[in-house]
């Protein structure tokens, strides 16, 4: 771990075009991370997460706002830029069955990207190069002539995450890598994502709206609601003290796997405003129990309320008695 | 562990085919498209080496022997200006299958490509392309046919052109909305990710998804583009007489309708020659979509 900030993110914002109006997918983001650690983006559906992820990883084009990966500016990236984003920052995709072409078999699957970016150098090392990586993310080797449609979930994440690292990436943006599996797969597809890391030095952002996944693998963690940062502080601060009450609503969510602990459930009411041309004032106020006449006003600033840990909320300070 | 590690390796290389030897690997399992394909090409290679087959001279006439039905010198019999049937039949099948197979040839590559490109950029590309195909559609296929088989004149390329042009629209729509399924496909995104092009986007990942429909049309198309052809040649727009055409070979048939239990031949085997030209072509279109697509596999 290092304190090299490997990606930087400033004012970026992502706004969507609809016939009703602009639709605010992401708003004013603000975050950096170093290299060889995790943040987690955390949020309900609909709250911009992938937006951001596919924003920083330049899928989408950002409306306003800078993107910088190792120091360089890849808001706007030129040709030359746009071979280094490929070629450093990959995507592991939510779903595996609809990421992967059916029609292509499992070494196809994975040489794509080195095809397409000519890494290596003829079908031999090409070959040699797919069977590493098939032994790195633990697939065995008679699947490589296999179909995606053939293999089992778990092993189709795999796939993903083998064809992601085929390029020796630095970044990897994982947009819900383990959402679509089930428990037991999505613990071993978590522990295969922290060895590789420690192994290869990756950084990665790690999309998730399940708390407990997030836990096990952030260094630090990026609460999102609407569109808009919430909260942002290190993971063991964020479980031990959540400061917003949207953070404090989502962490009571998280079950507890025993009958006997009885807690105090915070239950939010209300709907989730549109993101379409919002209201000025804070997005979460709608459903904030103590929201008063600023909070429908005044959008809340992100302000350092405790040492490296951010928050965006007027009343924060009475909230917690700080 | 040695001998392990063999085994496997092993069965990895067996497993290995490319592209072409899988889905003939397949299609090899599915008997009936096995036979179809061996009637193709049993019809192919006669009407390929015809002068070998037949000793008649296909504008040959013989007025005595007219009508004459199957016999040894006549294998099919004779026609109104006896005529060798079999000979007609093997010159037209030249004719028909030629145009029939480039029509539909040109109708899908014009059409895939308007569809994917409509499909995969969607905007004002879509617009403007789609509306030049509403246009197409809204004439009737056989007129729009009519009309530039006379503008451009009669002629394989020309017939198989006018023919094509009706079905580019019918195509083009189909690809493009199987392309825009496609298209919110998390793969197609996973492609961009690692920076493919659009074109290599569209032909690796586009088209190889769009293709089973297609195919099944295409079997289709055949059998309407025989058809097609006769329609033309009857009114003096495709093949010209004498030349010999399918279509024009049952068309001429049909006049002596009335006199069926001794003139049969004229009509019975151009029509079976049609029918079952198409059925093949359909049953080995539905057997190839199937044998392409992998998660068909058993």
């Amino acid at each position: 771990m290092s304190e090299k900030n490997l990606i930087e993110v400033q004012n970026l914002c992502k706004y969507y075009k609809t016939p009703k109006g602009a639709l605010h997918a992401v708003e004013n983001a603000n975050f950096s991370i170093r290299e060889g650690t995790t943040l987690g983006v955390v949020g309900e559906s609909g709250c911009g997460k992938s937006t951001l992820g596919r924003t920083v990883m330049n899928l989408h084009e950002s409306t306003s706002g800078k993107i910088f990966f190792d120091g360089e500016d890849v808001t706007h990236p030129n040709k030359a830029q746009k071979k280094t984003i490929h070629k450093n920052i990959q995507m592991i995709f939510q779903d595996p069955s609809s990421s992967l072409d059916p029609r292509k078999c499992v070494s196809d699957l994975i040489a794509e990207p080195m095809k397409v970016m000519k890494i290596t150098r003829g079908k031999k090392e090409t070959e040699k190069r797919v069977a590493e990586l098939m032994d790195t993310v633990g697939l065995a080797r008679r699947y490589a002539f296999a179909y995606p449609h053939e293999l089992d979930g778990g092993r189709r994440q795999r796939i993903g995450i083998a064809r992601a690292l085929s390029v020796s990436p630095k970044f990897i943006v994982c947009d819900e890598p383990v959402s679509a599996l089930d428990v037991s797969i999505q613990a071993q597809i978590l522990n295969l994502l922290q060895d590789l890391q420690e192994q290869h030095g990756l950084t990665y952002m790690f999309i998730t709206h399940n708390l407990s996944v997030v836990k096990h693998i952030s260094h630090d963690i990026l609460v999102m609601y609407l569109g808009c940062e919430v909260e942002k502080c290190e993971s063991e601060e964020l479980f031990l003290r959540p400061l917003h009450p949207y953070t404090k609503g989502l962490l009571s969510a998280i079950p507890i796997p025993s009958i006997h602990v009885d807690r105090k459930r915070i239950v939010m009411s209300g709907e989730v405003t549109s993101p379409i041309n919002p209201k000025p004032g804070c997005r979460f106020a709608a459903r904030c129990p103590y929201a008063t006449e600023k909070c429908t006003q005044e959008l809340p600033q992100v302000e350092e309320v405790l040492p490296n840990h951010f928050c965006a909320c007027h009343h924060v300070r009475e909230l917690n008695n700080l | 562990m040695a001998k392990n590690t063999n085994k496997i390796e092993e069965e990895v290389r067996l497993k290995k085919r490319s592209n072409f030897g899988e889905v003939w690997h397949r299609l090899k399992k599915n008997k009936l498209s096995m036979v179809c394909l061996g009637f193709l090409a049993v019809m192919i290679c006669a009407i390929v080496f015809s002068t070998w087959i037949t000793p008649y001279d296909y504008t040959a006439q013989d007025l005595m022997s007219r009508f004459q039905l199957p016999s040894k010198a006549h294998w099919f019999g004779t026609d109104d200006y006896g005529r060798d049937l079999l000979t007609r039949l093997l010159v037209g099948g030249r004719y028909t299958l030629l145009i029939a197979i480039l029509s539909v040839a040109l109708g899908i590559v014009f059409g895939m490509i308007i569809g994917a490109l409509c499909g995969f950029f969607g905007k004002w590309v879509d617009s403007t392309l789609m509306r030049i195909m509403d246009v197409i559609m809204s004439i009737p296929g056989m007129m729009l046919a009519i009309c530039i088989s006379v503008a451009l004149g009669s002629g394989v390329f020309n017939t198989a052109l006018a023919l094509a042009v009706g079905t580019i629209p019918m195509i083009a729509r189909q690809l493009r909305s199987s392309t825009m399924l496609i298209n919110g496909q998390e793969y197609i995104e996973a492609a961009k990710s690692f920076g493919e092009s659009n074109f290599r986007i569209i032909m690796t990942h586009v088209i190889p998804n769009t293709l089973a429909p297609i195919i099944v049309q295409t079997s289709l198309y055949i059998g309407g583009s025989i058809m097609g052809i006769a329609g033309l040649s009857f009114l003096g727009l495709g093949v010209q007489p004498p030349t010999p055409e399918w279509g024009n070979i049952l068309n001429n048939g049909l006049d002596f309708i009335y006199d069926f239990s001794t003139r049969w031949n004229v009509i019975v085997f151009p029509a079976l020659v049609i029918v079952l030209a198409e059925l093949a072509f359909n049953l080995l279109g539905d057997g190839l979509r199937d044998a392409m697509d992998p998660r068909m596999r058993k």
